[in-house]
């Protein structure tokens, strides 16, 4: 019987072939934490006395969910991480670089690489081939050290997504799909196998936007096969990939198959406070919202910003809302300038926040009064989550956002859409 | 810690990890003691000022969903929360728990009440609610994982099989 992705990349780091449900310790390419999870990580690594990081061109630190710092505890846990990074040579991130994921795929990773990060949504990674996975930071700490980590090899489900999506239907869209068929534990402990003709033709933003939510049903990781468009992307920022071929064999066992026919797909919302409560934005048109943002590790790439632009060209947003636009990074804000992109969401009445996490966490920069409404590109609304637990969070794509941003209310975008 | 008797703090379903620690205290992280005065404030501001040393929480399907904040096992720790049972658990929840020396046992929680008297058997997979007189039993932890945790967590497993673990020898 064959191997899934999953067990094939763990199986080239490992050097013998290792199947679903193996305990293993592996060897790991790079270990990332972010400044929510990296003081703790750090104070956890001094428990072990182990003078030296394992490798510290591979241990990278993010500043990005609280920056620019809201409050000096937060300031000072910054200074703990440069200090940190400083002493031992770790490589730091720091304000305005833009968020761990985006910066990690735009500058590191490569196919075939194990990531282990303190951060959930480190699967993002995924959709360049590489088997990328949340931790917590005590894990994190053990990798810094030692450079591996103790993992079940996960069993995967085959995701395969044929068709094209029809206008105003985006990769968001589909990862709200998948979420709302599966729900919020229905592939815990999974690796998620994106595939099919779809994926295919899906550009690298897009892509990212897939395996960014594979953890919000509970996968490990979500992972796409090596292919030409991984390999441009790569080739383009001057980091040829290893290897030019990585896929699943046919006769791999698969958990569960998951099949999606992108035409048969419109505008999806997922409704407060779970993400798996996902129905046709046709069904909520006309609620009315108070703060739109569009941004995160999920949607904040120049794919999403260019269509918040095409959407917001000539027109304005609705008086009684605040649009928030974060870029995930400075390469993409520099880009959005160049564009003219930037030029056209401050005209039509929005707010450009600096590259990073923004509202998403609940941290700064946008935190919900109580009774308001946002909808985001973001990928989660539990509870909370922005700041308030007396407030509500929708999520939805880009362009259903800067749609809505216009109208005030919830609205299909394929109204504004020419 | 093979036994531990405690009272049921009962929850529902997919408890994420902004109601365990709530985004709007991210700048206490680096004050776990603090951080923890605030667990679970927006769904039972009660527990944690009434809680006690090895009371267990108790919930239902996907517990501890969403991000990888460790402080949200932190929190019952330093809380002094005995255990937690779920029917089932987000997976970096799991990990993070385990790597802090805190037992989390998978079992079918929906005959324990808020309130009961529990006894937890770690080692043989059996967790007793007294005031029901009912007994549960549950699959015990894979050997690696009992063994990070009777060492009170994997730091402390690091340090104490120096040498010999297998994160040294791979």
């Amino acid at each position: 019987m064959g191997l899934t992705l999953a067990e094939k990349l763990l199986s080239l780091k490992t050097n013998r072939e290792v199947r679903a449900g193996d305990i293993i310790v592996t060897r790991v390419d790079w270990v990332l934490a972010q400044d929510g999870t990296a003081p703790l990580a750090i104070r956890q690594f001094m428990r072990l006395k182990k003078d030296v990081l394992f490798n510290g061109h591979r241990v990278i630190f993010f500043i990005d969910h609280a920056a620019p710092s809201p409050r000096r505890e937060l300031s000072n846990d910054h200074i703990f991480m440069r200090s940190f990074a400083r002493k031992k040579g770790a490589i730091l991130h720091d304000v305005g670089d833009g968020i761990i994921h985006q910066v990690f795929v735009e500058r590191y990773v490569n196919p075939c690489d194990i990531v282990v990060g303190a951060d959930s949504h480190t699967c993002t990674a995924g959709a360049l081939c590489a088997f990328a996975a949340g931790f917590g930071s005590t894990d994190v700490a053990v990798a810094m050290a030692f450079g591996k980590l103790w993992l079940r090899v996960p069993e995967s489900y085959e995701i395969v997504i044929d068709g094209r999506l029809p206008k105003g239907v985006f990769a968001k869209d589909l990862a709200l799909h998948i979420a709302g068929k599966l729900g919020p534990g229905g592939a815990t402990y999974m690796a998620l196998e994106f595939k099919g003709d779809l994926i295919e033709h899906l550009s690298m933003d897009s892509r990212l936007t897939l395996t960014n939510m594979a953890v919000e049903v509970g996968a490990k990781t979500g992972i796409i096969e090596l292919d030409d468009v991984t390999c441009r992307f790569l080739e383009e920022r001057g980091r040829p990939p290893r290897y030019r071929d990585m896929k699943a064999d046919e006769d791999a066992s698969y958990a569960r198959r998951l099949y999606v026919d992108a035409n048969d797909l419109e505008p999806l919302i997922a409704l407060p406070h779970r993400v798996d409560k996902v129905v046709p934005v046709s069904k909520v048109e006309g609620k009315q919202i108070h703060q739109a943002f569009i941004g995160t590790c999920t949607n904040g790439r120049l794919e999403d910003l260019r269509i918040t632009a095409s959407i917001l060209r000539s027109r304005k947003v609705h008086r009684d809302v605040r649009l928030l636009v974060a870029p995930a990074s400075r390469e993409i804000y520099l880009k959005a300038l160049r564009e003219g992109i930037i030029d056209t969401i401050v005209r039509a009445g929005g707010v450009i926040l600096p590259p990073g996490c923004g509202p998403c966490v609940g941290v700064h920069l946008g935190v919900l009064g109580d009774d308001e409404v946002c909808i985001s590109t973001q990928n989660r609304n539990f509870q909370g989550r922005m700041g308030n637990p007396n407030s509500a969070i929708f999520l939805a794509s880009p362009a259903t956002v800067a749609a809505s941003a216009i109208k005030g209310e919830v609205t299909d975008p394929r109204e504004v859409l020419s | 810690m093979s036994v531990i008797r405690g009272r049921a703090w009962k929850f529902g379903d997919n408890i994420s990890t902004d109601l365990i620690v709530p985004g709007r205290y991210f700048h206490l992280r680096s004050k776990p003691k603090e951080l923890a005065e605030h667990a679970f404030e927006d769904i039972n501001p009660n527990f944690a000022r009434s809680v006690r040393r090895n009371d267990l929480v108790v919930a239902g399907e996907n517990f501890g969903i969403g991000s990888s904040r460790e402080h949200a096992a932190l929190v019952f720790k330093i809380l002094g929360v005995g255990a937690i049972l779920a029917k089932s658990f987000a997976r970096i929840f799991y990990r993070n728990a385990i790597n802090l020396g805190l037992p989390v046992i998978m079992l079918d929680t929906s005959a324990i009440e808020d309130g009961d008297l529990l006894e937890v058997h770690l080692d043989e997979g059996v967790v007793i609610d007294v005031s029901k007189n009912l007994s549960l039993r549950f699959k015990p932890l894979p050997k690696f994982l009992l063994d990070i945790l009777k060492a009170g967590g994997l730091i402390e497993y690091v340090i104490a099989s120096k040498g010999v673990t297998a994160f040294h020898e791979v």
